[in-house]
């Protein structure tokens, strides 16, 4: 049921980001579910107790390798379905925690959630490098007669 | 060997169509990769870019003379629908099957096209996610309506805001403000149960999701200076958000 609930939700707003991006109308779906794919790897990770930066670092690198997989089959920049599917990824939750401790003079809490929601935009990050280069690497080495 | 009107000719279309990514919201390396494309597709052998999220240098070199061209970048937004189109032009015209002259007039249709969903979609788009997002961040199905109708609110006044006072900072100030007050009203009358997760709902249509990613993605291209301005501006709205939120968590 909880993961249900969580499947919906997710699929909902990284469509609804695909909106607010202008993705093209028909790749509409395919943002839902690279972001519905990565949120569930994330929160089962989470859930069971690995760290928010494990969790963030696998599904970042798994919403890059559908991306890639749906613009080569689309052919449509990979940009398209990476981007809403990352959205829910992003530390919000964790910066407005920050925020909040600055403004109530708790500077101590506040830093460690700065600190953490970096290392979570970095894990990110690193999981979209990961599959870019593992992608660079498998094209290079299958297909080198194409370069 | 090109002649000089050519060579023009060639870097004109080359220029629009990284200009329109740029604006749109492509990653610079993508933007310097299409160019080079295009112009070798097109028959120019030698190309320089230097492409900054403010500006493009560009410069082509045919035998013995070399022409540079600089275009100015002032406004950007998230359009990947332009991204895309701009994409398949040059994807034809390096498979050959589409001309310069062809080219250069479909670019400038994307360039004046007007492709964005229409706004009342948008606002209902960002209402849902800041739904959903509260789910998503382990919320009560109580506290959706609030954050509905809060993170809705606070996407239509950045749009509004930003009309009125073309500085991105501050537009954006004012929309967390409103996204506050809106939260805070909601547990005030006793609509919403949980203050925090409200908020965290609301202002995510506003985080700044896509430049965290493109910059990182830059700096790891070597894109050092795209990838550190656009970290700035990220920076920039995230603090916006943050201290929109907090004028107003600090008067509770």
């Amino acid at each position: 049921m909880v993961y249900l609930e969580q499947l919906i939700t997710s699929f909902i707003a990284s469509a609804a980001f695909g909106v607010m991006f202008n993705a093209p109308k028909e790749s509409l779906v395919k943002c839902g579910l690279s972001g519905m794919f990565g949120w569930i790897v994330y929160f089962v990770l989470t859930y069971h107790g690995f760290g928010p930066v494990i969790g963030t670092l696998a599904a970042s690198f798994l919403i890059a390798f559908i991306s890639q997989i749906f613009a080569k089959q689309y052919k449509m920049p990979m940009i398209i379905f990476s981007v809403a599917g990352v959205i829910p990824l992003v530390p919000g939750g964790l910066a407005y925690d920050t925020m909040r401790n600055f403004v109530e003079n708790d500077y101590n809490s506040g830093l460690a959630l700065a600190v953490k929601a970096l290392m979570i935009s970095g894990s990110i990050a690193v999981g979209l490098i990961f599959s870019e280069v593992l992608n660079h690497v498998i094209k290079r080495n299958i297909h080198p007669q194409k370069q | 060997m090109k002649n000089r009107e050519e060579i023009y000719e060639i870097m004109d279309a080359c220029l629009l169509a990284g200009r329109i990514m740029l604006r749109c919201g492509a990653e610079t390396y993508r933007v310097e990769d299409t160019m080079q494309r295009m112009a070798l597709a097109l028959g120019v052998q030698q190309t320089h870019s230097y492409v900054t999220p403010t500006a493009i240098m560009f410069s082509a070199e045919d035998g013995r003379s070399e022409t540079t061209r600089l275009v100015r970048i002032s406004e950007r937004t998230t359009d990947l629908k332009k991204v895309a189109l701009v994409n398949d032009v040059s994807r034809k015209i390096s498979g050959g099957t589409l001309g310069l002259e062809e080219a250069c007039r479909q670019l400038r249709e994307i360039e004046s096209a007007q492709l964005m969903f229409p706004f009342w979609v948008q606002v209902l788009a960002a209402a849902f996610a800041s739904g959903c997002f509260v789910i998503m961040f382990g919320g009560g199905w109580i506290d959706v309506l609030p954050a509905m109708i809060a993170g809705g609110a606070g996407y239509y006044s950045v749009v509004l805001f930003h009309r009125l006072i073309p500085v991105k900072f501050f537009s954006e100030f004012l929309a967390s403000v409103i996204i506050g007050l809106f939260s805070y009203l909601f547990i005030v009358f006793q609509l919403g149960n949980e203050l925090d997760k409200i908020i965290i709902g609301a202002v995510m249509p506003l985080v700044p999701g896509l430049l965290i990613t493109n910059a990182v993605r830059d700096l790891m291209a070597g894109h050092l200076v795209s990838g550190l301005s656009k970290g700035a501006e990220a920076f920039l709205t995230a603090f916006a958000i943050g201290s929109g939120i907090a004028v107003v968590l600090s008067f509770l």
